[in-house]
């Protein structure tokens, strides 16, 4: 664990120029660069505020503001964005530099440290875009905000130790990747990420508890739409099974890297 | 003191019967596989400070999985490799270099992932860019490069920094001419500064040339460790049996069509080349004379047969060729049955490299009118220079040099 931390410290330069030159790449030869990273997800907000804020614009319960629910689904978006980038790219991360990691010597824990740190300034670009349209919207900034940060770190442990766990098995058994994305699919829409959660039947309720990312997005909404402090006691299971799976992912991780090399 | 010592060391590739069996191992589940691959078993040897070593090997032999192993991309199964000091090893140039991103950020990044940080590559930078050479497109983007434009830089950063371990692929050839002597007199630099060498080569000259000690490895193991000579004869040896072997599977299968061509009127059996002592040889030292020796059955009654050879050099263009019609020797009424053996004794008067003989039986003075057989690659051997000055060129025309105050 202390040699993973060191081999860290040794290639920090690695890791931030990659990420540096991850986004160099990604956008070079277009014409808005970076503006894309944040178009995609406002368009998927603008989609679902469009066709589904009519149907439900009147069972938020709480907000004044007539765009209440654009507002609720950015929060949610912002949230589960982070969360599925972080997962799906961690869940191909392996194979993918399969080609480095046979050829150069190198601390492995420094591909997702790049991926985790190239999702989160993602994120934060968008946090940006979601303030700005949140001011547009008449929704101003509030202290309440910071929780944010806690926030995002419990989405990115949650995420993370998922997403080593199955891009570790990925490696040996390659149907895990093409089963993930359709699992995240229905995730999602077991999330209240475009619905509210007070309108889930309440049979699907205690089964609703079961989502770790259930509490984190409800905490998100608390923290950005409602603009009060998110319940504690709810996310502190998803705290718990986030910091779970981070040691199961890392301890996967190490068990696995010689044979990893193998079978890329 | 020893920079890198080799313990026992062996790899086994394992497999399963389901993969799930191999996660719950990381899990002390104690599955047993159902199958182990060794490729690599009972290695141990130990390189001290400035010794330059060269590991030779046929394909399948395990020097890439050992090299790997010495580097750290690939994990053990059994026994350790201890390094003290830097590894770099110039195998793969251009690893990870982004397209996208231009020379200089890739110089950074493929640092990087040399563990160098941006502060040390700060100071290496100039270098980088002075030895690579490629001018104002060190700031453009890499795709627009050429490949050897590409390999240029790949090999700037990956000598920026004076390994203690240096890893070579001798086939590795850097760009044009100009850059791989340029790269080659670095890799002499270091190895003057106190780098280790580690050559991965087949090819004997250079073994020799640049190497004080040569691993040979078989089947998955050292079977020959010491001075390059006597490894190389060793090899040899073994190639030449392989070799052998080959050459009947050939000479027995109607599908080869390619080396094989004629009425077969008449036939060769054998095309070796001897020393002056008589001894068969693969090669042969610049200028030694040698004696081509073919040895053929004639299976009708032949009014005439004439036997001819072709020395190529290893791109096919002909060197030298002649036949017992040129040299006022051919054989006339030659009766069925009849056995018969050619030999051809000349000075090896050619430059260092490798060449392939092709033989010929027909009639008259070229095969073109009568065929009886044509044999494309009847023999391979390799010129190297043992005793001559140096020289460059396929052939050896020794001067005398005058000076004339």
């Amino acid at each position: 664990m202390f040699g993973m931390l060191k081999g860290l410290w040794e290639y920090r330069s690695f890791i931030v120029t990659s990420i540096r030159n991850e986004f160099i790449a990604r956008f070079a030869r277009s014409r808005l660069g970076g503006l894309w990273m944040i178009i995609h997800p406002l368009s998927q907000v603008a989609i679902y505020a469009l066709i589904l804020s009519n149907v439900l614009a009147a069972r938020l319960p709480g907000i004044d503001n007539k765009y209440a629910y654009a507002l609720y689904l950015m929060a949610g978006v912002l949230a589960w964005n982070l969360f599925s980038e972080i997962v799906s790219r961690c869940l191909n991360l392996f194979i993918e530099q399969g080609n480095l990691m046979k050829k150069m010597r190198f601390p492995r824990i420094a591909l997702p440290v790049i991926v985790v740190g190239s999702c989160l300034l993602n994120n934060l670009l968008l946090f940006v875009a979601v303030l700005v349209v949140f001011a547009a919207l008449g929704q101003m900034p509030s202290l309440d905000m910071f929780w944010l940060i806690p926030l995002t770190l419990v989405v990115t442990a949650l995420a993370v130790g998922l997403g080593l766990v199955l891009g570790v098995v990925n490696v040996f058994v390659r149907d895990i990747g093409q089963v993930v994305p359709i699992i995240l699919q229905v995730w999602f829409w077991f999330t209240p990420i475009v619905y509210s959660a007070n309108v889930i039947p309440e049979y699907l309720r205690s089964f609703m508890n079961f989502n770790p990312m259930f509490s984190v997005v409800n905490a998100y909404h608390d923290v950005l739409v409602y603009q009060v402090s998110p319940d504690l006691n709810e996310i502190g299971i998803t705290i718990g099974a986030s910091i779970l799976l981070m040691l199961l992912g890392l301890f996967m991780f190490r068990r696995a890297a010689p044979e990893m090399v193998d079978s890329l | 003191m020893t920079l890198l010592t080799v313990d026992n060391l062996g790899k086994a590739y394992r497999t399963y019967s389901s993969e799930w069996k191999r996660i719950a191992n990381w899990f002390f589940a104690g599955a047993k596989p159902n199958h182990e691959h060794w490729v690599l078993r009972h290695i141990s040897f130990a390189i001290r400070p400035g010794e330059a070593i060269g590991i030779v090997g046929q394909n399948g032999a395990g020097k890439s999985t050992l090299l790997k192993m010495i580097t750290g991309t690939l994990q053990p199964t059994e026994g350790a490799v201890h390094v003290n000091g830097r590894i770099a090893a110039i195998l793969e140039l251009g690893m990870g270099f982004n397209p996208e991103l231009t020379g200089r950020q890739n110089v950074y990044h493929a640092a990087g992932l040399m563990g160098f940080n941006n502060h040390e590559i700060d100071g290496a930078i100039k270098d980088i860019e002075a030895f690579a050479e490629i001018g104002e497109y060190f700031d453009e983007s890499v795709r627009t490069y050429s490949s050897g434009m590409q390999m240029r830089v790949a090999f700037a950063v990956a000598t920026a920094f004076r390994p203690d371990i240096l890893i070579v692929d001798e086939a590795l050839s850097v760009g044009d001419s100009y850059f791989q002597h340029k790269s080659f007199a670095r890799i002499k630099e270091f190895q003057r500064q106190g780098t280790t060498l580690i050559i991965v080569s087949h090819d004997r000259g250079s073994i020799q040339a640049l190497c004080d000690r040569a691993i040979l490895l078989e089947g998955g193991t050292v079977i020959k460790d010491g001075a390059p000579e006597e490894v190389m004869d060793y090899y040899n040896a073994l190639i030449a049996d392989k070799e052998n072997a080959s050459v009947e599977v050939v000479s027995l299968d109607d599908g080869s069509k390619q080396t094989r061509s004629g009425s077969r009127k008449a036939t060769i059996e054998s095309v070796s080349l001897y020393d002056r002592a008589g001894a068969a040889v693969e090669y042969v030292g610049v200028g030694d004379e040698v004696t081509l020796c073919i040895k053929g059955e004639v299976h009708h009654d032949l009014p005439e047969l004439v036997v001819g050879y072709v020395i190529k050099d290893r791109l096919g263009q002909s060197i030298f060729g002649t036949n017992t019609h040129y040299l006022d020797c051919k054989s006339t009424s030659v009766a069925a049955g009849k056995k018969f053996t050619y030999k051809f004794t000349f000075p090896a008067n050619l430059g260092i490299g490798s060449y392939s003989v092709a033989v010929a039986l027909h009639a008259s003075e070229t095969h073109i009118v009568e065929n009886f057989e044509w044999l494309d690659l009847a023999l391979v051997f390799n010129v190297v220079n043992v005793a001559q000055d140096t020289f460059v060129g396929l052939s050896w025309m020794p001067p005398k040099v005058e000076i004339e105050a």
